[in-house]
């Protein structure tokens, strides 16, 4: 399946915008991803291996939290999204 | 962390409905007809929906990227009564992108600059300027006389504080947001729909949030995504079309795509939730600096100043100079440092000679302080962080440097 990753998350997977991984579940693709790009797993995860709390993922147009959260099954021609919480705006 | 502002918690007001049609109270002058016949002429609008703009009150809280664009459409469409939240004061590196301001205004409040503007554009708007940070102390009073907000801050804190403030006393929080060239919108707060903390429940811890000195917007991003805000601000006052409710519309300006996420109410939402456990406002502490800069460290030890610096360097000194910034910033200005952007620095450590003296730069202060911190873990003994970075050096040392 497809993630895309967020301007913010680009510079700790090598400037990528998507990458394309194999996998059943959100928590297999999201593995997947961070197996080749660990450096992302603080940015996503908490200590306790809980995703953070400015941070949501969505199976197409659907937020994980209303799903299986990473048991959610995936197939290929999905697209996983990593939506950080961005504050830019007035300055 | 972050603390709590003395104050009593609010009942929600009442909230004024919106598409419902008004008994006409007040009329246009003849002039005014002329200014909106395009709105008038349009099923959609006419005469009952240019009247609800005439009487609509809309804040918008900050007077920058999304602001500028956000006030002065909802000025020339006829909003009534336009707030405008500030502190600021317009700074050259603000032009690039705030179109409220032009370059004579460099130096003057944003909220005067901002008044002039709107007042040329369509002089019947009744501006109301409040120069103040919003806080948990002054939010409720603010948005008191307001029907809608429109969020164009640009830090998590205020952010928090418009959304939790609007579901408070149940008011749409027009939501819009921007990094480099992404940018999110939606409206939040609604009477059934979800807020910003159904979405994120927290801020992120000061520290995780990507460095700030990555930051940087592509100056047309805040006119695309305020446009948007401006657009869901008008249809919320006439009634009309499908609101941007329960729905994050995601805008890549570089790929040019616009995707749109589902958002839900969250039942278990602190604020807005069945269990509510926020009921005053949160004042979070601000970090990563009031405009996403990195803040300037000053006052450690191992510090060096840039004069300190220069006199070193010409008394023919044997300093290691080590840039951390990132190379399209070395191509701005550099002081010929050897060049290392900080989240390179764990893997090409073995580039810096342990023997020199090293001094470290970045465009601030703030990376430099990071990695000099690091560069003492890792044993390196003597290592300074130049205060205030090549800004600092440009303003103080070298006045021909460019600064940015």
């Amino acid at each position: 399946m497809k993630i895309l990753i967020p301007t913010p998350l680009r510079p700790y997977a090598a400037g990528r915008s998507s990458v394309e991984v194999p996998a059943s579940t959100v928590g297999e693709a999201v593995e997947a991803l961070l197996a080749s790009h660990p450096e992302l797993r603080k940015h996503l995860y908490n200590d306790q291996g809980k995703l953070r709390a400015f941070v949501n993922l969505y199976v197409n147009e659907d937020d994980v939290r209303y799903l299986q959260h990473e048991r959610t099954p995936v197939s290929d021609g999905d697209t996983l999204s990593i939506v950080p919480s961005i504050a830019g705006g007035r300055g | 962390m972050a603390t709590i502002a003395e104050q009593t918690p609010q009942q929600p007001q009442q909230r004024r409905s919106f598409g419902t049609p008004v008994e006409s109270p007040g009329t246009l002058t003849n002039d005014e007809v002329l200014r909106y016949s395009r709105h008038l002429i349009m099923p959609e609008v006419g005469m009952e929906g240019q009247l609800k703009l005439k009487q609509a009150r809309v804040l918008c809280v900050g007077a920058g990227g999304l602001g500028s664009p956000l006030a002065m459409y909802l000025a020339a469409a006829g909003v009534g009564t336009l707030g405008i939240v500030d502190f600021d004061v317009v700074d050259f590196t603000n032009l690039q992108r705030q179109i409220l301001h032009s370059t004579a205004d460099v130096g003057r409040k944003k909220l005067d600059s901002a008044a002039e503007t709107i007042a040329g554009i369509n002089p019947n708007v009744d501006v109301r300027k409040f120069e103040a940070r919003l806080t948990g102390d002054n939010a409720l009073d603010i948005f008191r006389e307001f029907d809608i907000v429109v969020d164009g801050t640009d830090n998590f804190a205020t952010r928090y504080l418009v959304n939790d403030a609007c579901v408070i006393s149940g008011k749409p929080n027009v939501y819009g947001s921007i990094f480099r060239f992404e940018g999110q919108a939606s409206v939040f707060a609604t009477e059934n729909g979800p807020c910003y903390r159904c979405l994120y429940p927290e801020p992120p811890p000061p520290g995780l949030v990507p460095s700030c000195a990555e930051g940087g917007v592509l100056g047309i991003l805040p006119g695309l995504v305020g446009v948007i805000q401006a657009t869901e601000a008008i249809k919320l006052i006439l009634g009309s079309g499908e609101p941007l409710v329960g729905r994050l519309l995601l805008v890549d300006a570089l790929a040019m795509r616009f995707r749109e996420l589902k958002l839900r109410k969250n039942p278990d939402c602190p604020v807005c939730g069945q269990h509510r456990t926020i009921t005053r406002l949160i004042d979070y502490e601000q970090f990563c600096g009031i405009r996403g800069e990195e803040k300037p460290a000053t006052g450690k030890l191992g510090d060096m100043t840039p004069e300190e610096l220069k006199q070193r360097l010409d008394r023919g000194d044997n300093l290691f100079v080590l840039d951390v910034r990132d190379p399209h910033e070395y191509q701005i200005c550099n002081l010929g440092g050897h060049l290392i952007p900080l989240k390179e620095l764990p893997q090409r450590m073995g580039e810096l000679d342990a023997g020199r003296e090293i001094v470290v730069h970045c465009k601030m202060g703030g990376r430099s302080a990071k990695a000099v911190d690091f560069l003492k873990q890792q044993g390196f003994t003597n290592v300074h962080n130049l205060v205030g970075g090549i800004n600092a050096w440009a303003d103080r040392v070298d006045p021909k440097m460019p600064k940015y």
